[in-house]
């Protein structure tokens, strides 16, 4: 069984000019133990997804307006208050794109591990700090002992995000959604907050949701990839089998973007054209057409389901390209 | 928590504050002198009849007859040796008096400012977890007309409603006379006193608080770390106490500083209408007298408390944001 399955999800947010649909009907599932990317421009509804899986989407003005997400078996959106707060930094933990600004400034990190374990464990405080010292060694903190009663804003950006790690994995959850998690941070901190995670993650045993628009960090980390236009999944396998044989015109335009390199010296760099349509008036068919070549008559008129093309291979297109990318 | 720094901030502080006090020790005088008539205008006029030798007599008595910049410089040179010279309409000296009246307007000051400080916290938190619903209307509402109501008049209505109507409260003082005797007694009949006065007081202060808090609330809400709390699985209230009010608790401090000198000007009106024996109503008498020493060492004295008052904010700014630097490095 998936160890997070989610359904037909749809978040809306209710706006003045009208319902944006940021999330339109995602099918996602991830097994334990794997890490499952989710990529795909600004605006196209992957952190929103993220956020919908613990129903933090309410208190950021949205709406669940459909759908299932099943960790386990069990609907996380049927869930009351209490239940949802039992899973939440429990057994599904978050980190954030801005470590700075996720963690309370006026409280020293250690302060804010011990607080995730206390909401969840029945710990007293002195076994709750020396918990939280051992959860920052874990992370590769320099001097846990002494980094622990430190202020975020006394630390570099690096650290900041391994204080984050550490509040998250206090738990030990079984599923980590990590945000853009090497966004805000320069590259060299990029590639160590990387291999900290996937370093975790194998001994842990969690399974991560990795939201991204990096293709670099999905191929470095991820086991599989799902490609998310306007609010719906449009592509989804394994990395290597998608990296190479990109069937939704959409992934072949991101894929043959960040493809440079190939390009011979002063050529124009490939680019997608057109623009992503606007989330409160999709089109009625594939939402991607009006900037695809490949499209026809059929592309206009109906939504094209996620249709399987192999083992954990699927994509959502009416003319898929078949052939792998030329090397 | 590490707290580096502290002694040589509180020093440095204090040695800011004496040109601070020149100044303002300065500007008092010189405001002063541009007032017209003085105290023996007012103790001629009292008198009935005096004449131009008597008067001029009592003015070389005073040394109010000799040159403006002499008088300024005998005025310095007694503060620096902390004599704030002697009242010659209460017979009494400047200081002694000023004791005498210091310990009523502190108790009211703090009271009326610990019932803002808690009555505004608590508005501002309702109001900002039942945004947009009745309530937080209601307490918007409430607030504005607190915070328009000038505290001279709600004092006024406040002794019709709860001493003349009620008969629940004393309408003014400090102290019933003949009261009954032992420290307890004694405490119950000050604070029975206080009641009306410090509200009347704090009431524009709570409203100020009240829409600090509740504006600050609602910005943290909407703040990254409050997210993370929430993904943490912490309840609501743990997320409105532990992570925003505590934040909230910022500005708040800030504003107390700012207000710190508003409360005693807001004194001399309560303590008139009340007859609290205070400074503010000492300040009053002194005015209508043409008290000038008496008035200068208040305004110098009240200039004092407001400068300690600042630095004890400030103070309290190191200890409860792990930001600021008491050293004044930038971190």
């Amino acid at each position: 069984m998936a160890l997070l399955d989610i359904r037909g999800l749809q978040t809306w947010f209710d706006t003045r000019a009208g319902t944006v649909k940021a999330v339109n009907g995602v099918n996602l599932s991830i097994q334990p133990g794997e890490t499952l990317a989710l990529v795909g421009e600004s605006g196209s509804g992957k952190s929103v997804t993220a956020y919908s899986v613990l129903r933090l989407i309410e208190a950021a003005g949205g709406r669940i307006a459909g759908g299932e997400v099943l960790f386990k078996g069990t609907d996380l959106l049927k869930l009351d208050a209490a239940g949802i707060r039992a899973v939440r930094g429990n057994r599904i933990a978050m980190i954030f794109q801005e470590p700075l600004s996720a963690l309370n400034p006026v409280q020293s990190i250690g302060t804010q591990i011990v607080e995730a374990l206390r909401l969840h464990r029945d710990i007293g405080l002195r076994a709750a700090r020396e918990r939280a010292v051992e959860l920052l060694e874990l992370v590769r903190m320099p001097s846990p002992r002494e980094r622990a009663e430190e202020f975020p804003h006394r630390l570099s950006g690096g650290m900041r995000q391994r204080a984050m790690i550490a509040i998250a994995l206090a738990c030990e959850p079984e599923l980590l959604i990590a945000d853009e998690p090497t966004t805000a941070l320069d590259v060299t901190t990029q590639a160590q907050i990387l291999a900290l995670l996937r370093e975790l993650q194998q001994r842990l045993g969690m399974a991560m949701l990795l939201i991204t628009h990096d293709l670099g960090v999905v191929a470095e980390i991820a086991d599989r990839v799902a490609v998310m236009y306007a609010g719906r999944v449009v592509e989804e396998g394994a990395v290597g089998a998608l990296f190479d044989r990109p069937a939704h015109p959409y992934t072949r335009g991101l894929l043959d973007a960040v493809r440079i390199e190939a390009l011979p010296p002063g050529s124009r760099l490939p680019e997608i054209p057109g623009i992503v349509p606007s989330l409160l008036d999709l089109p009625p068919g594939c939402a991607f057409a009006p900037r695809c070549g490949r499209a026809s008559a059929i592309c206009q008129a109906e939504l094209p389901a996620l249709r399987a093309i192999g083992v954990g291979r699927r994509h959502a297109c009416c003319h898929p390209h078949l052939e792998p990318v030329p090397a | 928590m590490k707290r580096r720094g502290l002694r040589p901030f509180v020093l440095r502080r204090l040695w800011q504050v004496v040109p601070v006090l020149f100044g303002i020790a300065a500007l008092n005088f010189l405001i002063l002198q541009l007032a017209p008539g003085d105290v023996v205008d007012v103790l001629a006029g009292e008198a009935g009849a005096a004449t131009p030798e008597y008067m001029a007599q009592l003015r070389a008595a005073f040394g109010l007859d000799r040159p403006l910049p002499v008088q300024f410089l005998h005025y310095l040179g007694n503060l620096a040796t902390l004599d704030l010279g002697f009242s010659f309409r209460l017979n009494m000296p400047v200081l002694g008096l000023i004791m005498t009246r210091l310990p009523a307007t502190l108790l009211l000051m703090t009271s009326a400012l610990a019932i803002a400080v808690v009555a505004g916290s608590l508005l501002g938190v309702l109001a900002a977890t039942r945004v947009g619903s009745w309530a937080d209307t209601a307490l918007s509402w409430f607030v504005l007309l607190t915070y328009a109501v000038p505290t001279f008049w709600l004092g006024l209505m406040a002794i019709v409603l709860f001493s003349a109507g009620l008969g629940w409260l004393p309408s003014g003082g400090m102290y019933t006379v003949g009261a009954g005797h032992g420290a307890l007694a004694m405490i119950g009949d000050v604070a029975l006193h206080l009641i009306l006065p410090a509200v009347t007081l704090s009431t524009f202060y709570m409203a100020v608080y009240a829409r600090l808090v509740r504006s600050s609330m609602l910005e943290l809400y909407g703040a990254d770390f409050i997210r993370t709390a929430r993904a943490k699985g912490a309840g609501e209230w743990r997320i409105t106490l532990v992570h925003a009010f505590r934040n909230a608790l910022l500005p708040m401090v800030t504003m107390l500083a700012y207000q710190s000198a508003s409360l005693l000007s807001g004194a001399v009106l309560v303590e008139t209408v009340f007859s609290w024996p205070g400074l503010g109503r000492l300040a009053y008498e002194a005015i209508r007298t043409r008290d000038l020493n008496l008035l200068l060492g208040i305004l110098f004295f009240s200039s004092v408390v407001v400068v300690l008052v600042n630095l004890l904010v400030d103070l309290l700014y190191v200890l409860i944001d792990p930001r600021v630097d008491p050293a004044g490095r930038r971190a």
